[in-house]
């Protein structure tokens, strides 16, 4: 025994004098996902983790570039209306594809590859999570060998949502044949190894841990990439993943850095890597519920009727959710808590930059005496001398929720704080995201029931293009019981003139029109108070500064490019 | 003693299942949906119709008879396939857990990630109960000795500091500024050669010492407070009255009884190596079985923490008939005839 503990003792101190050899090895790029890809099939999975992990293996037709322009990928051209891609009625959309384009495999790459995805896509048992991309998909067709038609069931002014972006990137028809529809599910070497036409081709996959790749030696560019294999790890947690990186240097890129600026700029401050941020048009946002969720309705808790029966007792006055709004100084959140990858915003769309109004900015300011005259004004008064103010009777007694996470938690700290000195009263609740973000109909806790006044969270456009995103608040997608909760209205906000102005979009072609149908609906929500916007957030992630060619990109996978990484 | 481990074995089964059930309504029941961390922007519909690809919104009984038609019967028959080589009929049609989250055999990425768990977690409790055991029988011999004192001061400190502040501390001093170990754990690392057993010694080095720490804290207060009553004992006044020397009086007579409970408490502690480190594993990124249950826990991943902790369960049963026969065995005044 003691000869054995002698041994150890002695091999553990010829490990330690050896230093680490672990990365840089000079041929193999190292990434840190702190969350690990559970699969590389992108359709069924959906989260962003596996959209990145997938990026560097399968590709769509088109991507975007950190601009959110579209730049051909897999295609010649990018169709429009001028080039006649793109027919004059907005109905189809016809794809010219290249035809010096081989699978890592050696095969063709063929118009079949791109029909035979998006049916993969669309089959009604597949569960398939990127099929709002395919929205208004009536058929898709194989015109010849490199020509793809897609046929939409009306007018598509933006018929960029199937094989652009990395939602879509295409799959091979000779691999995923046997695998469509309930199928799929059980497809678990193909959904593990999918074979593309990226930079790299997966040799070992382990799920929600690591994904090893290697050079495809078919891919299309001379000399890319120029590293020899990727290895694509994931687990542990944000902070330590930023460590691996701008401290230990074990790393070459790490993912989604959110933890608290003061940490990440110190250990930027170590001189080995870089900290980069780019922004798509993620807000962090204020929902404000427009129904009662008061428990005392019990099956009406939260419903909307169509008469306005059931509106929230004062969170539909103006003045308060005006003045609820002037009290919240979001340049200290977003300096504070978000740091580079937060800017204070009063918009709901806030990029790309043609898309982003300018006429709400005057919310930046904190101004509480503002807020208060404005109640004052408006008699919502504090008659009873507690130091919450009464409307009509009802003391401002505001429930707020969102998702455990401690920045969010921070936020909800500093709002409750500014709202107390405005005489409203919070009362702070989080759920675990799982269940919060969660579609089961069960629980009182998601953000669809909205059983609080006040609740926060992020979502943005899927895209460059606003209009789904903007759909979210037609008064069809109201969540209530009826529709299981489903819908992604969830402040249960109704505005006629906002639908027609969405009605209006979905029949404008021209960019300008587009723009400015957006601006006029962005304005709408937050004037009238379906929400409340916080912070514009972008994409944090950090890169070794041995590693060059890094373009971050909020519109596409942040590996996009990553043929293009060299080591200097 | 034959039947007594017969009749143990026989009446776990029933707990088995009865905890199987268990395990499966409370998984169930509590509000976690697998699409629940998707991105807001897939909207409700589709997560709806995801959620129906996977069976998410079946009953409860339905979805609990499936799990265990796949699990008793499915994973049986395949692991009996790609052992032996045989095709048994059907083999087509079979089903067999499949994970929500990565739509892969639950079975197959527990098989892939045990060696890493057992590497880390089975060796660290390797060396606690090798450093534990003498630690805790000398401390006990020389009570209130200078090395008692220090012992007990350093075994308060591995006991009460949590495992998520001593990992942090060791990256900060040996990855960070010594830069002596790598802060992730490669788990594709193959040991072939000097060179891959130095590198995996490395990497095991900061999680393994974490949680040696630990379980040697633990282990020791048990050993110690084992031996201090059985020195009290007439049997060790005999001894030593017999004229045997101190050292056969400590190690062939106290030391002997003072393991009785001490074997116990390893065997049951067993199963906890199966189950991984959860916070250590989480830390290194050493990804074993612990961070796969949180995983999946946290995804809504309803077939794979049911088979995680369900398989654990069977450990912690077994382990406990184990505990049980070897009491038996190693203390001649307990029978179980």
């Amino acid at each position: 025994m003691k000869k054995f503990t002698v041994l150890l003792i002695a091999l553990l101190a010829l490990a330690s004098f050896t230093g680490i050899g672990v990365a840089q090895d000079g041929d193999t790029v190292n990434i840190l996902f702190w969350q690990a890809a559970s699969s590389l099939n992108p359709y069924l999975s959906g989260g962003t983790k596996e959209l990145e992990a997938a990026s560097l293996v399968i590709e769509p037709l088109v991507r975007y570039d950190p601009d959110g322009v579209m730049v051909p990928w897999l295609v010649n051209e990018v169709p429009t209306v001028a080039n006649g891609g793109v027919s004059e009625d907005l109905t189809t959309i016809t794809w010219n594809l290249r035809d010096d384009i081989v699978w890592s495999d050696g095969s063709a790459f063929t118009a079949h590859d791109v029909v035979f995805t998006g049916e993969y896509c669309m089959h009604p048992e597949g569960g398939c999570s990127t099929l709002s991309q395919f929205d208004g998909v009536e058929s898709l067709e194989a015109v010849d060998d490199h020509t793809v038609k897609i046929t939409f069931t009306g007018p598509k002014p933006f018929p960029y949502g199937p094989f652009v972006g990395y939602f879509t990137p295409i799959l091979q028809k000779a691999q995923f044949a046997n695998c469509m529809g309930v199928a799929s599910q059980e497809c678990t070497e193909q959904n593990f190894a999918p074979i593309g036409t990226g930079p790299f081709m997966v040799e070992d996959f382990r799920p929600n841990d690591v994904v090893t790749y290697v050079r495809n030696p078919n891919y299309r560019v001379e000399g890319q990439p120029s590293f020899d294999r990727a290895v694509f790890k994931g687990g542990g947690d944000a902070e330590s993943a930023a460590r691996a990186v701008l401290e230990t240097g074990e790393a070459d890129y790490a993912w989604n850095l959110q933890i608290s600026p003061a940490v990440l700029s110190a250990m930027e401050g170590a001189g080995q890597g870089t900290v980069v941020v780019a922004f798509a048009t993620n807000v962090e946002r204020l929902m404000v519920n427009h129904t009662n969720p008061d428990p005392a309705l019990g099956e009406n808790r939260s419903v909307w009727m169509a008469d306005g029966s059931n509106g929230h007792p004062f969170l539909q006055v103006d003045a308060i959710w005006m003045a609820m709004s002037k009290a919240i100084d979001r340049n200290v959140i977003a300096e504070q808590l978000y740091g580079a990858g937060g800017i204070a915003t009063c918009n709901i769309l806030p990029g790309p930059p043609i898309y982003a109004s300018t006429n709400n900015d005057d919310c930046l300011v904190q101004d509480i005496d503002a807020a208060n005259a404005m109640l004052d004004e408006a008699g919502v008064m504090d008659s009873d001398g507690d130091g919450i103010r009464e409307y009509m009777g009802t003391p401002l007694h505001v429930s707020y929720q969102t998702s455990t996470n401690a920045v969010r938690q921070s936020t909800q700290a500093l709002i409750k704080q500014w709202w107390s000195e405005i005489g409203i009263e919070t009362e702070l609740r989080n759920i675990d995201a799982a269940v919060f973000f969660g579609g089961d109909v069960a629980s009182p806790d998601t953000y669809a029931k909205f059983y609080t006044d006040i609740e926060m969270y992020t979502n943005g456009s899927n895209g460059t293009d606003p209009e789904t995103y903007m759909g979210n608040w037609r008064t069809t997608e109201i969540t209530s019981p009826a529709t299981g909760w489903l819908g992604s209205n969830v402040s249960r906000w109704y505005n006629e003139d906002y639908d027609a102005l969405l009605d209006q979009m979905s029949q404008t072609g021209v960019l300008e029109e587009r723009a400015s149908l957006a601006i006029q609906m962005n304005d709408l929500l937050v004037q009238t108070g379906a929400m409340i916007p916080l912070v514009y957030r972008g994409s944090v992630s950090a890169h070794h500064n041995s590693v060059n060619g890094i373009a971050m990109n909020a519109w596409d996978a942040e590996l996009w490019n990553v043929a293009e990484w060299t080591r200097s | 003693m034959g039947k007594y481990t017969i009749r143990r074995l026989l009446t776990a089964i029933p707990t088995i299942l009865v905890i199987s059930f268990i395990i499966f309504a409370v998984v169930d029941l509590s509000p976690s949906d697998p699409t629940g961390n998707l991105p807001l922007t897939i909207p409700p519909e589709v997560r709806q119709k995801i959620r129906e690809a996977l069976g998410a919104d079946d009953p409860f009984a339905v979805k609990y008879v499936k799990w265990l038609q796949q699990f008793f019967i499915s994973e049986p028959l395949n692991f009996l396939e790609t052992t032996l080589g045989i095709t048994f009929p059907g083999s087509e049609d079979r089903v067999r857990v499949i994970s929500w989250a990565t739509r892969g055999p639950v079975i197959d990425i527990i098989a892939e990630r045990l060696p890493q768990t057992l590497w880390v977690v089975g060796s660290s409790y390797f060396l606690g109960v090798l450093i534990a055991v003498p630690v805790g029988v000398y401390s006990a011999y020389r009570q209130y000795s200078i090395f008692d004192q220090v012992g007990t001061f350093a075994m308060m400190v591995g006991f009460s500091v949590p495992t998520f502040f001593t990992g942090l501390m060791f990256i900060v001093i040996f990855s960070v500024n010594l830069k002596w170990f790598p802060s992730v754990y490669d788990t594709t690392l193959v040991v072939t050669d000097i060179e891959s057993l130095q590198q995996q010694l490395r990497q095991m080095f900061m999680p393994v010492t974490v949680l040696t720490l630990y379980t040697t804290a633990q282990m020791s207060r048990y050993t110690r407070a084992s031996t201090l009553d059985n020195l009290q004992q007439d049997y060790i006044r005999t001894a030593r009255s017999k004229g045997l020397t101190e050292r056969t009086v400590v190690t062939r007579h106290a030391v002997r009884n003072s393991l009785i409970p001490v074997v116990t408490l390893i065997a049951l502690q067993i199963p906890g190596i199966f189950a991984g480190a959860l916070i250590t594993e989480q830390i290194f990124r050493v990804n074993g079985i612990g961070q796969y249950l949180i995983i999946a826990i946290q995804g809504g991943d309803l077939p794979t923490v049911q088979t995680v902790t369900f398989i654990f369960a069977v450990l912690v049963v077994i382990f406990n008939i184990v505990a049980d026969v070897l009491y038996g065995i190693l203390d001649p005044r307990v029978t179980y005839s």
